[in-house]
């Protein structure tokens, strides 16, 4: 190397870098991420991330509580779509307790599930918006969100915690107010996303910053473990409502949307053409319902599901039922199970170790989040800052389902 | 689902021998449980040939079985063949005095948080794990608060007394 070659390669080595903190708190990463990332002017060279600033220890927690005190704790793991992980959970338990679920208390739950994935991609879809700069269109979609957690109030009662349905099918019918808001929001929803999509799917400006935004190859997505619309967006129709159907979905038509790129655009186009399928599904499922007769909401398994409280107070059985099961003493086989759901952000899975007792010997959560935002770092190298944060909303990084 | 069973446990079988050393169904998975040290090379074979191609690493955990004296913890390996949809589950066991696995990460790169999550909660030492370091816990916690012999709460506490119904 000659001289003046060295000197070049020093001031190179020298060249200084700015650290810049993108968190914990950031109001453009949506949620408690930090990255510490090693900037030349607005590129980023190098970046790390810290997770587990909301770790609660939901799988230490869950070694000590019965199961049905379980589905308070899956809730909170990704708060957008509640009911998807509470519905996984009572899966699981059913699925080791072999508890077969009628048609009916399937359907419904198959509703509440992709209400519950509406609503989470609506929230994802418009952040994109935000991050892009159309602040309008959030404002706009979210009205949508609002009437979905109307329907679950109607359900269950809450809002965004929801803890609907129990170990053995859902905890009441839905009511005739209930069914209403579903019609309501199955007229009003087309309308608001065909809207929702005309202001930004061939919006110029959002496609020139969206395009080729933070890509991923498929390859490498399914090295990274990625599961979900971010998966399909690379284009792998991995899904797992087709793949290892649950609660009756092999009963309905419905398309898997896949993109090529695996771009923020994709990604976004992607999780779009899902909701249409969801709509699509909830009518199908409503359908279904109607041509089933009776008003059955859950199986009959007295020793899981609680007695309704007239028969506690007037029948033997019911009150040690209602006993046994408040004081978390249902007998559980022992054995070992893995259950996986399509949720939100992709496979969301349960791996439960029972030894007969009253709480899990061991629950693990696959979370989806917590492996694909491992790819996050690579992702962003290389790229404008701005870029960074666009990519991160669009992936749908949910800090509770993250840190768990 | 039977047939996946014998047809991987035989393929496995003929290429590492002594080093499988059972296999089972457990419900809808065909569960094997290998020798430790082969697990890495097990794990590429089941992904590189082309028959089996379980190309997809679900997820891993460890468990602790305090009672199973020179077997205290187990690993678990989840690996789909997304073409076939086929699932399979791997499992290793090692005694708590020797806790070292090697790492997944260098066919796997999903492996690496996942290591470190089982890392932080058992402290099982990945051999050769890129960044082997604490994820979700804070760097300066001194125990493993997976492991069964840490209790959920402070165990001094006097408050919570619940002698009736356990907790």
């Amino acid at each position: 190397m000659t001289e003046e070659k060295k000197i070049i390669a020093k001031d190179i080595e020298d060249k200084d870098y700015s650290i810049l903190n993108l968190g914990p708190t950031h109001p453009a990463t949506h949620g408690i991420f930090q990255n510490v990332l090693k900037m030349d002017g607005e590129i980023i060279v190098e970046a790390e991330s810290t997770v587990g600033y909301i770790h609660r220890a939901f799988e230490k927690l869950a070694e000590h509580r019965p199961y049905n005190q379980i589905t308070p704790i899956t809730d909170r793991l990704n708060y957008c779509s509640s009911p998807l992980n509470n519905m996984g959970w009572h899966m699981t338990v059913e699925k080791l307790a072999g508890i077969e679920i009628p048609k009916r208390v399937q359907y419904l739950r198959v509703i509440v599930m992709e209400l519950a994935r509406i609503a989470d991609h609506l929230v994802c879809n418009s952040v994109v918006g935000v991050d892009t700069g159309a602040m309008t269109v959030f404002l706009y979609v979210f009205q949508f969100r609002e009437h979905i957690y109307e329907i679950y109030e109607e359900m269950c009662g809450a809002r965004l915690t929801t803890n609907v349905g129990r170990i053995g099918g859902m905890e009441r019918d839905f009511s005739d107010k209930c069914w209403a808001k579903i019609d309501k929001l199955l007229k009003e929803l087309p309308e608001g996303l065909k809207e929702f999509e005309n202001l930004l799917t061939r919006n110029r400006i959002f496609m020139d910053r969206t395009i080729g935004c933070g890509p991923i190859t498929a390859e490498k997505a399914l090295g990274y473990g990625f599961t979900g619309p971010n998966l399909r967006a690379a284009g792998v129709d991995y899904d797992v409502r087709v793949m290892n159907p649950y609660s009756g979905y092999e009963d309905f038509d419905f398309i898997i949307p896949v993109g090529t790129n695996g771009d923020t655009y994709d990604r976004f186009m992607v999780r779009e053409q899902e909701m249409w399928e969801s709509m699509s599904i909830i009518k199908q499922a409503i359908e279904k319902i109607k041509n089933i007769p009776g008003k059955v909401f859950h199986a009959d398994v007295p020793e899981f599901y609680l007695p309704p409280k007239e028969d506690v107070y007037n029948k033997m059985e019911a009150l040690i039922y209602h006993f046994k099961i408040v004081m978390g003493e249902m007998e559980i086989p022992k054995g070992e199970v893995y259950h996986a759901i399509e949720a939100g952000n992709g496979e969301l899975g349960f791996y439960l170790i029972s030894d007969g007792g009253r709480t899990p010997y061991r629950l693990h959560f696959r979370r989806p989040c917590f492996i694909y935002y491992q790819a996050y770092t690579e992702m962003i190298k290389g790229t404008m800052l701005s870029d960074a944060i666009l990519t991160m909303s669009s992936m749908n990084v949910i800090a509770g389902e993250l840190d768990a | 689902m039977e047939n996946l069973l014998t047809f991987v446990n035989d393929k496995l079988k003929a290429k590492f021998g002594e080093a499988i050393i059972s296999s089972s169904q457990e419900r809808d998975f065909p569960v094997f449980v290998v020798e430790r040290n082969k697990i890495i090379e097990i794990i590429s074979y089941l992904k590189e040939e082309a028959e089996l191609g379980f190309g997809f690493l679900t997820t891993m955990c460890a468990v602790h079985f305090p009672d199973n004296t020179g077997a205290e913890f187990g690993m678990m390996y989840q690996l789909h063949n997304l073409p076939k949809n086929l699932r399979i589950r791997l499992k290793i066991f090692f005694p708590v005095s020797d806790v070292i696995v090697p790492t997944l990460t260098g066919v796997f790169p999903a492996a690496n948080w996942m290591e470190r999550q089982e890392y932080d909660f058992y402290g099982i030492i990945f051999k050769g794990h890129p960044n082997l370091k604490r994820i979700l816990n804070v760097d300066d916690m001194d125990y493993f608060p997976m492991r069964k012999e840490y209790p959920l709460e402070d165990g001094t506490r006097e408050d919570k007394n619940d002698k009736m119904f356990g907790r």
